[in-house]
């Protein structure tokens, strides 16, 4: 009846897996009631759940990065403590069966729920600002993206106390990760979390490409976008492009685990090699996924905040096609170990370097604009120029590990950790906290405040430092990934160094918790009227902030690169002129309800409970096809209504300069009007 | 009332721009599934020698069936091609009828690949039986999956069709499903040409 | 604002280098004893200090303009409108792609040099060790000498051993830090890697290679003997064990999961053993394999 569910699969003699559920339940109840206490369900339902506004799946994007960020950053706390411990000559608190759990759940929740997410909030709050559109091509596919990326934080999630989760690494490499050798529930957790989720992030790809190329404002041809557009526009290709490869690969692993083929398994003619090729793949272009719309976000910021035009735009546009195309001709520099030829090493280590001349372009073209600009530096622009040097050293230490020689000794050491957190964190993470401070205005009409969020920066870059240092200097001492007993005391030292780090970066983390506690008590104070608070370049600071539903009464002209800043010094930002009807989509519930079903499908499927697998695709392609019966999708938004709120924000630009701000706001300032 | 006119004529491109943009996002969605399939493929081409002392193509793949399935398929796409001749000059019932024979033939198709299926688990040579077998079985079931999702596809649009009758949507839908279904073919074609063609000889 | 910058970066220039002095550790990888390490290390070096080139002044350019055109620095010049200079799109072109195609050549040439199937040259003959990673130990087959050892593996310095590697279940990776290159060892196939000590000593051995469970006691010790002599010493100890490895059910024995597994000794080893663990997986890439037209994968 519940295929292999039972009540041990509830780790009741795991102490801190029983506290953690423990607060969780606690908390999730308050919350629960809290907003039942409050009577927000509605309110909840119909403006952010079953909304098809960008702006706020946005929004939801980031605040589950968020939320995701804690628990991969809870794992690191607890990886580094252990190995502290462990080289200490203790046996320390956690077992391999758990350690393993949490160096795979790390690596899962960082790349998948919380950058992949982040990025993905960034796109969907921006773009269709920064191209003068009013919403993106597909909102309802939009939506349906959020959801089965929510499906797959749900079932990482619950992997914790219900089951366990895997014990293979991130990418769960077979046979490890088969039948024979992980029989358990924790690889299908991992696969169905995974595919679920990315069955949305494909849907992204198609949505945002078809937006940029298709929902652009009829004046902005494609080498006027700006530059975070035109990131995104190539992350989007490499999404759709390598997304599939993924799906399939994680489907041949299925199958060998459910119906037992024998794609990668030891013997019937399995190729454990086929899955590291497919794999990897897939996992190369998704790092430039993630990298690229940051170094997307840098060109932004660096542009405003050296208050001057970025130079090199042509450049800077070619060199990230140029590292969209090489991005799948070197996948093969992650297993340079693994016994190909040295033709084959040779080739894809070239191939790795090269895609280092167009990124060390791009760093240059950032500098180029410093130089001679007025720099201001506010967060964004600390998180930026903390991003130039960190990742300049993270980049070093990769083509250092392309040339296959040195790889052989370096693979799988802590100095691979050490690279390629050097290049997540000193480039995806600061590049995401640095949108998060630079475009947090524009989503939300407050500013974050600055010295909290400095501090955050100040201990975030410090900590990295500091914890991620040490371990370059253990990979050269021949310390291997993924250690957690009987390791060599002559690690102590640095291992004790990376744990301080570690506290160092959970001291910024708590800054940027206080950062968005201060911002939301002194929100009054810290309200952006005029919706410019930065004197931006590009569209998107033309609306207000937040912009309403319909982001702008006239498409803008876009026929120029920093459109709206030239538009500003021409004097030409007035939009109270003739109002038209606006064509508007409808929210639905929709998404919300087929990833409800495709959660049903993934547990069933993890457990082996087939009737519920059953009602999963029934309820899936069921919704589906009724969905496809509405017609009630869109409206159009009447012309007064337009008219009254770009009145109102007018009147708020005008009052800003001539009056203290008052506090006669008791509506919730997220909450936006809808036709009906 | 001038407003007005402009307004519908603007409300009109506005809403040939909504097709094209859907028919672009549709093509999107296809060439990710081009690179799903070549995934597929390029899995067959590394596995399709680990016979694993079970059988080759050679020993299992039945030329005539397997022509005769493909020919199925073809003609479906010449029919759909009909329907959507039909639907271009508004002729609705033409476009229903088309749509019954490329449903059939479709789904004529489909029942004889789960035929052959049915008949190879039987003689064990399942999919469990070699890494050449999973990824045969693999390849020509993906495809028969999309196949099927297409047939389902056409009775839906079939029931609007009749529901909503030939507007602007259910165009928009048709000319997607059209694209799909062609994809299909052509992926079949390399199907047939790969696994089963260079199987044999 | 400076000022606090400068002061992060050297106080972490400061901790790195302090934890260099204090720590009193050994830098496997900087202290290689064998020249195929020892011709990696160098490798390393080149590398680390080409790219320094633009490395260095790229950070220091970042400070320095920071520095210089911060707001509150009035005086300097502001050109808020140039955004494009031939010479410098020119330059940061060209510069990286010169020291690209050095790096290049570099690792087209020692790529090849130190492909891990090629054999090392050397006058002295070369010895062949089999290596098949189990759950979680390290079996060690002599194929001519007719012994096998968990967890040690001995040679002599100065003689070329050629390593043919593989698994008995899941992915690991054969790996002597001191020595140079790590292989892969997977289940059905086989891996080759060409290593050789320089100097007698005890070098450590890892798997690199998560592998499960009891991974991280998956070490071993590589004893590296002054002389023949000694050597053959040792492999007389050895072959005097009374633990034997014949037959297939011997070696199903030995692989018994088991973790932290103490060093041992098996004798009477056949010169098929390693076929024989090779054909358990059916339908693999090797399964056919005799010791006489035995081959590794080929790409």
């Amino acid at each position: 009846m519940f295929g292999r569910l039972t009540l041990d699969a509830i780790p009741f003699h795991e102490p801190i897996l029983m506290v953690t559920m423990a607060i969780i339940m606690l908390g999730g109840a308050a919350l629960v009631g809290g907003i039942t206490y409050l009577g927000k369900w509605r309110y909840l339902w119909t403006e952010w759940f079953t909304t098809v506004d960008h702006k706020k799946i946005g929004v939801m994007y980031i605040i589950i990065a968020f939320v995701m960020m804690m628990r991969g950053f809870a794992d690191a706390i607890m990886m580094r403590s252990q190995q502290v411990l462990s080289a200490a000559g203790e046996t320390g608190y956690l077992p391999p069966h758990h350690y393993d759990q949490i160096f795979s759940a790390h690596g899962v929740i960082m790349i998948f729920f919380m950058a992949m997410p982040f990025i993905i909030g960034l796109m969907n709050i921006v773009i269709p600002l920064q191209i003068g559109a009013r919403d993106v091509a597909f909102p309802f596919l939009n939506s349906l993206s959020f959801w089965l990326f929510v499906v797959g934080v749900v079932l990482i999630n619950l992997s914790l106390f219900v089951g366990e989760f895997a014990q293979t690494g991130w990418l769960a490499y077979p046979p490890l990760s088969g039948k024979e050798y992980s029989p358990g529930v924790g690889v299908d957790y991992w696969i169905w979390a995974l595919q679920i989720s990315g069955i949305g992030t494909t849907l992204s790809g198609v949505n945002f490409f078809t937006t940029i190329m298709r929902l652009r404002t009829p004046s902005m041809p494609l080498m006027k976008m700006p530059v975070f557009t035109w990131a995104s526009l190539c992350a989007n290709v490499l999404i759709i492009i390598s997304f599939p490869i993924l799906t399939v690969t994680i489907a041949l692993l299925t199958l060998d685990r459910y119906l037992g083929t024998h794609f990668f398994t030891n013997d019937m003619g399995g190729d454990m090699m086929m899955y590291v090729n497919l794999i990897w793949a897939w996992g190369h272009p998704e790092v430039y996924i993630l990298v690229l719309p940051v170094f997307g976000v840098f060109s932004e910021v660096v542009a405003t905040f050296s208050r001057k035009k970025l130079f090199g735009y042509t450049s800077l546009v070619w060199a990230t096609v140029v590292i969209t195309i090489l991005a799948f001709v070197v996948w093969l520099h992650h297993f340079f170990t693994m016994g190909a030829g040295a033709n084959v090493n040779a080739f894809f280590g070239i191939a790795t370097m090269v895609i280092s001349i167009p990124t060390g372009v791009k760093i240059f073209n950032w500098l180029f604009t410093m130089y001679r600009g007025r720099i201001k530096f506010t967060t964004p622009m600390l998180w930026t120029v903390g991003f130039m040097i960190t990742f300049t050293i993270g980049g070093m230490t990769g083509v250092l590990l392309a040339v296959p020689a040195a790889n052989f000794v370096l693979h799988n050491s802590l100095f691979l950790i050490a690279h390629f957190h050097n290049v997540i964190i000193g480039g995806v993470v600061f590049g995401c906290f640095a949108g998060f401070a630079y475009w947090f205005p524009k989503a939300t009409g407050y500013m974050l405040d600055e010295k909290w969020g400095k501090r955050a920066f100040w201990f975030w870059i410090t900590g990295f430092f500091v914890a991620f240092m040490p371990l370059y200097i253990l990979g050269f001492m021949g310390m291997t990934r993924r250690l957690s007993q009987h390791i060599e005391p002559q690690y102590f030292p640095m291992l004790a160094i990376a744990a301080f780090g570690a506290v160092l970066i959970l001291c910024g983390i708590l800054c940027q918790i206080m950062q968005l506690y201060v911002t939301f008590r002194n929100r009054e104070a810290l309200r952006d009227v005029t919706g410019d608070p930065w004197d931006g370049r590009t569209l998107e600071w033309a609306t207000s902030s937040p912009p309403p539903f319909y982001n702008f009464a006239h498409l803008p002209e876009g026929n120029e690169l920093d459109a709206h800043w030239y538009q500003k010094e021409r004097g030409e930002t007035d939009q109270s002129r003739d109002y038209q009807p606006i064509h508007m989509p409808k929210n639905t519930g929709a998404g919300v309800i087929i990833s409800a079903y495709a959660l049903v499908f993934g547990f069933g499927l993890i457990w082996y409970i087939w009737w519920l697998v059953a009602i999963g695709v029934v309820g899936m392609i069921g919704t589906w096809i009724k969905h496809s019966f509405n017609e009630d999708v869109d409206y159009y938004v009447p012309v007064e209504e337009v008219k009254a709120i770009e009145e109102a924000h007018k009147a708020r630009v005008a009052g800003a300069s001539t009056k203290p701000v008052t506090n006669n706001d008791d509506e919730d300032e997220m909450e936006v009007e809808y036709a009906n | 009332m001038q407003t007005n006119a402009v307004d519908h004529h603007a409300h009109d491109e506005h809403h040939h721009d909504i097709g094209e943009t859907k028919l672009l996002g549709f093509w999107i969605y296809l060439m990710s599934d081009c690179i799903l399939f070549a995934t597929l493929f390029a899995t067959y081409a590394v596995l399709f020698t680990n016979t694993a002392g079970g059988p080759s193509g050679k020993d299992i793949f039945e030329l005539p069936f397997v022509f005769t399935e493909t020919m199925m398929l073809l003609f479906s796409s010449i029919t759909f091609g009909f329907g959507m001749i039909a639907m271009k000059r508004k002729d609705v019932a033409g476009l229903k009828r088309w749509m019954y024979v490329t449903f059939l033939l479709g789904f004529g198709f489909v029942a004889m690949e789960v035929y052959e299926f049915h008949h190879l688990i039987e003689e064990g040579f399942g999919p469990d039986r070699s890494a050449f077998l999973s990824s045969f079985f693999t390849l020509v079931a993906t495809h028969g999956l999309h196949v099927t999702a297409g047939l389902i596809w056409m009775v839906v649009c079939m029931v609007q069709l009749n529901t909503k009758g030939l507007n602007e949507t259910m165009e928009t839908r048709f000319q997607c499903l059209s694209l799909f279904w062609h994809f299909l073919d052509i992926v079949w074609i390399c199907v047939f040409t790969i696994v089963y063609l260079l199987g044999v000889l | 604002m400076k000022t606090s910058r400068y002061k992060n970066i050297l106080s972490g220039g400061f901790v790195f280098f302090i934890s260099l002095f204090l720590s009193g550790c050994q830098f496997a990888l900087l202290d290689p004893k064998g020249q195929i390490g020892a011709a990696e290390k160098d490798l390393i070096i080149t590398s680390v200090l080409l790219m320094l080139v633009v490395v260095i002044p790229v950070i220091l350019m970042t400070f320095y303009f920071s520095f210089k055109y911060r707001e509150s620095n009035t005086g300097e010049t502001y050109t808020p409108e140039w955004a494009h200079s031939t010479k410098i799109e020119l330059v940061v072109w060209t510069v990286p792609i010169i020291i690209i195609a050095i790096l290049g050549a570099i690792t087209w040439q020692s790529t090849h040099a130190l492909d891990p199937r090629k054999p090392i040259e050397s006058s002295v003959k070369p010895m062949t060790i089999e290596v098949v990673s189990l759950d979680w130990k390290w079996l060690f087959i002599y194929p001519d000498q007719h012994i096998a050892t968990i967890n040690e593996v001995v040679f002599p310095k100065d003689v070329p051993v050629e390593f043919r590697v593989t698994s008995n279940s899941v992915m690991n990776s054969f790996f002597i830090p001191q020595l140079g290159s790590q292989i892969y060892a997977m289940a059905g196939m086989l891996t080759k890697v060409h290593l050789i000590a320089d100097e007698a000593g005890v070098y450590d051995g890892i798997s690199a290679s998560y592998s499960g469970h009891g991974f991280s006691g998956m070490k071993f010790k590589a004893l590296a003997m002054p002389d023949q002599e000694s050597f053959d010493e040792w492999v007389k100890k050895a072959q005097a064990s009374n633990d034997k490895l014949v037959t297939l059910k011997d070696f199903e024995t030995i692989a018994e999961p088991s973790e932290n597994a103490p060093v041992s000794y098996y004798s009477n080893v056949p010169s098929t053993m390693l076929t024989t663990i090779l054909n358990q997986f059916e339908g693999s890439l090797m399964c056919t394999i005799t010791p006489s037209n035995s081959t590794e994968q080929t790409f």
